[in-house]
């Protein structure tokens, strides 16, 4: 009998315990993202689909096509063009194209370009209903970005 | 001003026109309570879940039940083939209808009721009962394996809830001496320990009948953590399965009704109805309060604990509160017969 009521009482205790969390948690800041209004920055170290660097000089691109990184990758993502023009030095980036689409991110160019010249970005929402949206050009985001 | 109210008390007089204020008004009190009290629970889901729960539909979410309600209307109302044309059809009208008469006898303040009844009472648990009923036969005409398992389940927890929650009744009528829901409620207007819960003089068992009449109303509308009737993971929607559109929807109001009727009875025979616990201004509005704060609770309650077991339910109800509820019978009729 005794046990009975004891049983009742530790029942009841803890079943006031509990309402006593919920009660607490349900006046407690909200965690969650109201994600189409707002979106997480993403962390320094994100690995994102690939960009070239600029230089500080003039804003072009560092990169001087040498074909590096579009040996390393390894599902053959990269397609760099460059020509030397007269009397130059080093070789010019004509075009710089990323198909995304074959993208695993694995970093490998970016550890294979010995000038720096490529980097991740931090963008995650890509979203897009056509395949050619992620054949990205990126010599043109390049001059996109620095006007 | 004193005319204009003369000549309204004297339309209200007119029966026929009373008759229909109160039935639209009821009416509308339900489709309403139904509806915003859907919108309350997912709130407070998603605030005990530290998120913020629906709030796309006009400000904080509040025409979320309207687009609800069009949602549900715009879909077809399937009757699927093998099902039991008649009881199919009308289960939801069934377990809706009591619902609604409940709302008759209760008294919201000292004036507004739609009859006074002495049996009020009697009225409000005659009709309650039926609720089950239609739940049951919805399930068994659905030809559904898993409403019909919960048909079964439906039968044995109304057994097994109604014994303590009408023995708990019994000594509420026992303490006040009448079935009328005005006159139990005027005898609690004299403040905060006048109230039936703390009317020790009668039984120091109060607080706990009035903690097994919550209880049992939790079982008695099927909400968690007492939901096996329509337990998601095993029987889908236990005897919902089959319905869709407003069939569903039907179901759906009804279940927010009775909360709402119990959460009414609970006030009335424990919290003094409309009285207010400091003398200031009774009237509907502390009615509403208490209703809507224990409303509140039933809502936190769902959100805190997990669904029991089955034997867990039958359980608490054999053991414990039928026990209980008993010696706080026999104690109450032997405290009233000594003092």
């Amino acid at each position: 009998m005794i046990d009975y009521c004891k049983e009742i009482f530790k029942g009841l205790k803890s079943l006031l315990i509990g309402m006593g969390i919920t009660i607490k948690y349900c006046f407690k800041p909200v965690v969650t993202v109201q994600y189409p209004h707002e979106s997480l920055k993403m962390p320094e170290r994100y690995r994102g689909h690939i960009e070239l660097v600029p230089n500080e000089e003039n804003g072009e691109a560092k990169c001087i096509a040498c074909g590096l990184c579009q040996k390393a990758c390894p599902s053959g993502c990269i397609t760099v063009d460059g020509e030397k023009p007269e009397g130059a030095k080093t070789k010019v980036m004509t075009s710089f194209v990323l198909d995304y689409t074959k993208c695993s991110l694995c970093s490998l160019c970016v550890e294979a370009c010995t000038f720096s010249a490529i980097r991740h970005t931090r963008r995650y929402n890509l979203a897009s209903t056509s395949k050619e949206a992620y054949i990205i050009d990126l010599k043109k985001r390049l001059e996109e970005r620095k006007k | 001003m004193d005319t204009i109210l003369n000549y309204i008390k004297i339309a209200i007089d007119m029966e026929p026109f009373r008759l229909l204020v109160y039935l639209v008004g009821m009416i509308m009190f339900i489709a309403a309570n139904a509806a915003y009290l859907v919108l309350l629970e997912r709130k407070v889901a998603g605030h005990i879940q530290l998120r913020i729960g629906p709030k796309e539909n006009g400000p904080f979410g509040i025409l979320q039940p309207v687009a609800d309600g069009l949602k549900l209307m715009s879909k077809q109302l399937l009757v699927p083939d093998g099902v039991d044309p008649i009881l199919f059809r009308i289960a939801p009208v069934i377990v809706m209808v009591p619902a609604v008469m409940s709302f008759v006898v209760i008294p919201f303040s000292d004036t507004i009721v739609a009859r006074n009844m002495d049996i009020g009472l009697l009225v409000v648990f005659a009709f309650a009962t039926i609720n089950f009923l239609g739940l049951l036969l919805g399930a068994w005409g659905s030809r559904n394996k898993y409403a019909v398992i919960s048909s079964a389940r439906v039968v044995s927890q109304n057994i097994a809830y109604e014994i303590p929650m009408l023995v708990t009744i019994v000594t509420m009528v026992m303490v006040s001496g009448s079935l009328n829901l005005h006159a139990i409620v005027s005898q609690q207007l004299n403040g905060f320990w006048s109230w039936n819960l703390f009317n020790f003089k009668a039984s120091p068992l109060m607080p706990i009948a009035f903690l097994i009449l919550f209880v049992c109303m939790l079982a008695e509308t099927n909400r968690a953590p007492f939901d096996i009737v329509e337990a998601e993971s095993e029987l889908v929607a236990g005897p919902f399965t089959e319905y869709s559109s407003m069939g569903f929807g039907l179901f759906f109001m009804a279940e927010y009704a009775n909360i709402v009727i119990g959460a009414c009875l609970a006030t009335i025979l424990f919290l003094g109805g409309w009285s207010c616990p400091f003398g200031i201004l009774p009237g509907v509005h502390w009615f509403l309060l208490k209703m809507y704060l224990l409303i509140f609770t039933v809502i936190w309650v769902r959100w805190t604990f997990p669904r029991t077991t089955f034997y867990g339910l039958l359980n608490l109800s054999w053991k414990v509160l039928i026990p209980i509820s008993f010696i706080n019978l026999i104690l109450t009729s032997a405290m009233l017969k000594v003092f």
